[in-house]
């Protein structure tokens, strides 16, 4: 087995200014006020994921999680160390971001996965099955502004799901919508793994984590607090002791 | 949908994204296509009148420059002003559009570049396009103009046209790129590309010919070193070279027009400022590659 994404020894800095405009800068300069706050959104965290390996990524909110996956897919680049992949990516981060309210479901279906990267005989084969997967079959030349909130979100996540790529990045809080469309969602997911994908899964849902991965990871305060088997990432989040709110679901 | 079973990518270990530049752009030109599809659908869509008030406002600052500048101020005494002044407002609109709306483009699209791993440099490309494609009518209405005035068809004058737009258009790519990724840090960058954006009508030969600057030497209102230094503006070589192929020819002499109120060597000056305009737009990628960097983090 080789691996198909390598973080090594990366740490992301986010430089906060306090001040927007020079005469603000001026006068925090002159009293001897700091004018430019870092913290470390990533520090030096290091992991290697094999290809074809679900791993989950765990962490309470702030933990660097969003950050991480930004760095895996390119949106943003590592301060220090590296990060490495191979194969194409589907980021499924910000599904819909390319959705225009003034453009039909088709067109928006056509925009938004060439954003992605998909060609357009890519996006003319997976057409049907994007359609059929996001249920919006008689709205499909209807424009996206006349959408419900719903329907946007899973005819971005159709589009996302159904690129042809290598690695998924997947965030747990994207599989929305009612539980028919969660359930197929991971059902989904799920297919994903099985025809080896590689899959970087990141959810709060215990259950679903143990269903779909046997590593997790653990992102504290940016620093990789575990990597190893599910069941004990769980017990070091302790969302073990809680009651689990999403249980019994799927 | 089935799959093979084993699913194993090729190719090396590298780091995601990559930053292949403009070449990125044109690799992914499915997606430049598209986006810029939407653009022009979306940018006029719930207007009565539509895609015209394109034509709007270039139509009215013809005129106020056609009846104050020419008949009120009396520019208008040399051959076929109003062509002068269309044909030069032609190969402008590609600097006067794209450098506003490229410094605005990174911004404008943040919801995708702080989400999706693309090209970004995608976005001032698409602006220079949408103004590339509102010239083509305003070129069809230029012929049809310089045909009335007794154009006649020159193959020099031609190529020296084409210079003058592909110069044109790299100098509007160079500015939307450097200053759409300084805009992402300093938002002075779009109110500062609006402000100069009010001298470049003036610094062209487009509302006088450019005789009025030798006249202006002789008179010794402007230096001697004056005139060179006006014509070292590559817009100004641009506009220049697109007279070259529209209003001289259609002089009643143009050969004597082409010799008289072109100045010399205006090849040799095209193709320098073009050779400049691409060290420049080289200079402008890398820049923007450095910045790109940290367009998630700042947007």
């Amino acid at each position: 087995m080789s691996p198909s994404i390598v973080v090594d020894g990366v740490t992301k800095e986010f430089s906060i200014r306090s001040t927007r405009t020079l005469k603000q800068r001026v006068v925090k300069r002159l009293r001897g006020e700091e004018v430019v706050h870092s913290f470390r959104a990533i520090e030096d965290v290091s992991f290697d994921v094999e290809d074809g390996e679900s791993i989950a990524l765990m962490g309470l909110n702030g933990s660097g999680k969003s950050t991480l996956l930004k760095l895996i897919s390119g949106v943003m680049r590592p301060d220090q160390g590296r990060v490495l992949t191979r194969g194409r990516i589907a980021g499924l981060i910000g599904l819909g971001a390319g959705f225009h309210p003034q453009l039909s479901g088709r067109a928006n279906v056509y925009l938004n996965g060439a954003i992605l990267g998909m060609t357009e005989a890519e996006i003319n084969a997976k057409f049907t099955y994007i359609i059929d997967f996001a249920e919006v079959g008689r709205f499909l030349d209807t424009e996206v502004g006349h959408y419900s909130s719903g329907m946007q979100a899973r005819l971005g996540f159709a589009v996302a799901i159904h690129t042809d790529y290598d690695i998924f990045l997947i965030d747990e809080t994207l599989a929305v919508g009612d539980r028919p469309f969660k359930r197929k969602c991971l059902k989904r997911i799920n297919d994903l793994r099985r025809e080896g994908r590689t899959i970087f899964y990141v959810s709060h849902n215990t259950n679903q984590v143990e269903r779909l991965c046997k590593r997790a990871l653990v992102l504290e305060q940016g620093k990789l607090g575990f990597d190893g088997p599910v069941h004990d990432a769980i017990r070091h989040l302790h969302y073990d002791e809680d009651e689990d709110p999403d249980a019994g679901e799927v | 949908m089935t799959a093979p079973a084993a699913h194993h990518p090729a190719g090396p270990l590298a780091p995601p994204g990559g930053s292949g530049g403009l070449a990125e752009v044109f690799r992914r030109r499915y997606l430049l296509r598209l986006l810029l599809r939407k653009e022009l659908q979306v940018r006029y869509q719930g207007s009565v009148v539509g895609l015209a008030w394109s034509y709007v406002k270039p139509l009215v600052r013809f005129f106020m420059y056609f009846f104050v500048m020419g008949i009120l101020l009396g520019l208008n005494r040399f051959e076929d002003f109003a062509l002068h002044i269309f044909a030069g407002m032609v190969v402008l609109h590609l600097f006067t559009e794209t450098p506003g709306a490229g410094t605005k483009s990174i911004v404008r699209n943040k919801s995708l570049i702080t989400k999706v791993q693309l090209p970004r440099e995608t976005f001032p490309v698409s602006s220079l396009l949408v103004s590339a494609y509102h010239i083509v009518p305003q070129l069809i209405v230029l012929a049809v103009m310089a045909l009335v005035y007794g154009w006649h068809f020159d193959p020099v004058g031609i190529g020296a046209g084409l210079l003058g737009l592909v110069l044109m258009g790299v100098l509007a790519l160079t500015v939307a790129l450097f200053f759409g990724a300084l805009n992402v840090f300093y938002r002075d960058t779009q109110n500062f590309v609006d402000t100069i954006s009010i001298f470049i009508t003036w610094s062209v030969p487009m509302i006088y010919p450019l005789e009025r600057i030798y006249s202006a030497t002789e008179r010794g209102a402007l230096p001697d070193w004056g005139v060179q230094l006006y014509l070292c503006n590559p817009l100004a070589e641009a506009v220049l070279l697109f007279q070259r192929c529209w209003w001289t020819p259609a002089a009643e002499d143009s050969a004597t027009a082409a010799r008289e109120q072109m100045p010399s060597y205006l090849f040799e000056r095209g193709f320098i400022s073009l050779g400049v305009a691409l060290v420049l737009l080289y200079l402008a990628q890398r820049r923007f590659t450095r910045l790109e960097g940290s367009f998630a983090e700042r947007l």
